[in-house]
């Protein structure tokens, strides 16, 4: 077991199976088929993500050092969220990034799901944490690996 | 709501909900988002009109139309008019039967989506471009107006080109700050953003190709801000339209192969020419290409084409969309091309892109007519969103955008090597 302390974009506490991607995560790219084709369990439709391609998204903690990709990225969290097909938690490595932070808020204020975010964890978070790992996730952006 | 930042009275109004419950989450948000970023305070957004990154009235983000019709009900509308980004269905685009009929479902809600866009402040029926800040389109802010824009080229060029400020705003977070009036300070809108954190050293022989460069720096610099050196050798120092269009190809790659929302070129650039090395760090990492790392950059483009030998069934020229000049250019380069190879028309189907001003000011000119009788269509479309209907995906399409290579399965070419391609019909 091991904690990581990171800061509270939008505070929770939640529990949930890790899926991590190495490389950025590009929302657009990673959602776009699964929101197009009604994919409950929104499986990763980014090719050239080979961490995470093919693999479900909906309920895992996504563990991630930023997005990339284009600008509709903090919308479509927000209408993934919306849908509830939203990640359980996001966990940043690296400082948030503006759509991350705007998909995250927008699923705070706009709807009623628990999508606790934390950022700014640090590289060692994401050199230990690996997919299929339970992670929990405390108000004050405390983030338990087990 | 407890505050870390200072807002105004009117602000604190607006956050207390004495303007309704939309008007308060919407401040709410953007508070949230400057707060995320260690934004004091709010600044009003000074620039006469907005611009969205949402265009197409996608059928699975029903969630967004549900949000603005919310708003609109709410009598939360933009304070600003604005423009939009290009619109995802043209009828000039060639398009199969059942590629037809993806589209009617994908986009669905297109229709009705852009009778909810007129209500919130679209500026006309023409204002659906990327490239809003052309002279034609008229959406052109000043020098250090403040933005609440989304579109990652559009950004990136109005922060560079213009000297205006604006950060990388999603979609949806830059409607609310056209509607709130006011956007959080932090990143880019202050002047410690806008320093850069990288020099970049250009040492080509020749002319970089726009497209490359910008993705070999949005590549390597990421979110930062890089000083480009050496580029005036080969665009010199005047911004005109041929050295604008080459800073919004170059630009709209380093947003999308990186998240770039700023760079400065040395001798050129408004706030380069003004303050010089002053706006380069100390501590600033640096950054040399030259002919062997731009060749090293566009190696490492995958091709994702089943077949990879296939011929090319369409080509997209535009993304982002094209400026007059371009246009003019492409045409002279086309006309020149054919008459050498003894031929009339282009052997690949070929769609120029820009808004719709743009081209009915090209419609005036000669070169429009010798364009038409070379078989190349015009069109408004955007090209990414005609390529994310997955029966076009799956088509051989080449493209000289690095941001649509980036996006879709295209392919990238150089402008040499796509004449070369259109003209004789094969790669």
């Amino acid at each position: 077991m091991k904690q990581f302390k990171g800061r509270p974009v939008v505070p929770g506490t939640v529990k949930a199976e890790a899926l991590v991607s190495k490389g950025g995560f590009n929302t657009l790219a990673s959602y776009q088929k699964s929101l197009m084709f009604g994919d409950k369990k929104a499986t990763c439709s980014d090719q050239n993500n080979p961490d995470l391609y093919g693999k479900p998204m909906s309920g895992k903690a996504l563990c991630l050092p930023q997005t990339i990709g284009s600008t509709t990225g903090g919308m479509v969290l927000y209408c993934a969220a919306a849908l509830g097909r939203q990640p359980a938690c996001l966990l940043f490595s690296k400082p948030i990034d503006s759509l991350a932070a705007a998909g995250a808020i927008l699923a705070n204020v706009w709807t009623d799901i628990n999508m606790p975010t934390v950022d700014s964890l640090g590289d060692e978070f994401l050199e230990y944490v690996k997919t299929g790992m339970i992670i929990s996730v405390s108000e004050d952006g405390t983030v338990t690996v087990e | 709501m407890k505050t870390k930042m200072v807002l105004t009275p009117e602000q604190q109004a607006m956050l207390n909900g004495e303007k309704g419950e939309a008007m308060a989450k919407v401040m709410k948000t953007l508070v949230m988002y400057g707060e995320a970023f260690g934004a004091e305070r709010m600044v009003p957004v000074t620039s006469k009109y907005g611009h969205l990154v949402t265009s197409f009235g996608l059928s699975v983000m029903k969630p967004v139309y549900e949000l603005i019709d919310k708003l609109l009900e709410a009598g939360a509308v933009s304070g600003q008019k604005f423009t939009v980004d290009p619109r995802p269905l043209d009828n000039n685009v060639p398009s199969n039967f059942l590629q037809n009929l993806l589209f009617k479902i994908m986009y669905s809600k297109q229709e009705s989506y852009e009778e909810q866009l007129k209500k919130m402040g679209l500026i006309n029926d023409h204002a659906f471009t990327c490239t809003c800040y052309l002279d034609e389109v008229g959406n052109i802010p000043e020098k250090g107006e403040v933005l609440s824009w989304a579109e990652s080229s559009a950004v990136v060029y109005a922060n560079s080109v213009l000297g205006a400020r604006c950060n990388r705003n999603s979609g949806i977070i830059e409607l609310f700050g056209s509607i709130a009036g006011c956007v959080p300070y932090f990143g880019l809108l202050t002047d410690e953003g806008r320093m850069a954190t990288w020099i970049v050293d250009i040492q080509t022989t020749k002319i970089p190709e726009a497209q490359i460069l910008g993705s070999a720096i949005g590549i390597k610099v990421m979110e930062d801000v890089p000083y480009i050196k050496g580029l005036t050798r080969f665009i010199g120092t005047e911004l005109n339209d041929k050295t604008k269009a080459y800073l919004k190809d170059m630009g709209a790659a380093t947003a999308s192969n990186g998240a770039v929302g700023l760079y400065h070129v040395e001798g050129l650039t408004p706030e380069a020419v003004e303050l010089g090395e002053k706006l380069i760090k100390p501590d600033a990492k640096v950054y040399v290409i030259d002919d062997a790392e731009l060749e090293r950059v566009r190696k490492s483009y995958p091709c994702i084409w089943k077949d990879p030998n296939a011929t090319p069934r369409l080509c997209f020229i535009g993304c982002p969309h094209l400026s007059l000049i371009q246009l003019k250019e492409w045409t002279q380069k086309l006309e020149k091309r054919l008459n050498e190879l003894n031929k009339e028309k282009v052997s690949i189907p070929t769609i120029f892109t820009a808004s719709v001003p743009v081209l009915n000011a090209f419609s005036k000119t000669e070169e429009y007519f010798k364009l038409v009788k070379m078989g190349v269509i015009t069109s408004y479309i955007c090209p990414l969103m005609y390529m994310n209907n997955p029966l076009c995906g799956k088509m051989p399409v080449i493209t000289n955008s690095n941001k649509l290579r980036t996006y879709t399965t295209c392919r990238y070419h150089t402008d040499d090597e796509i004449l070369e391609i259109i003209t004789k019909g094969g790669i």
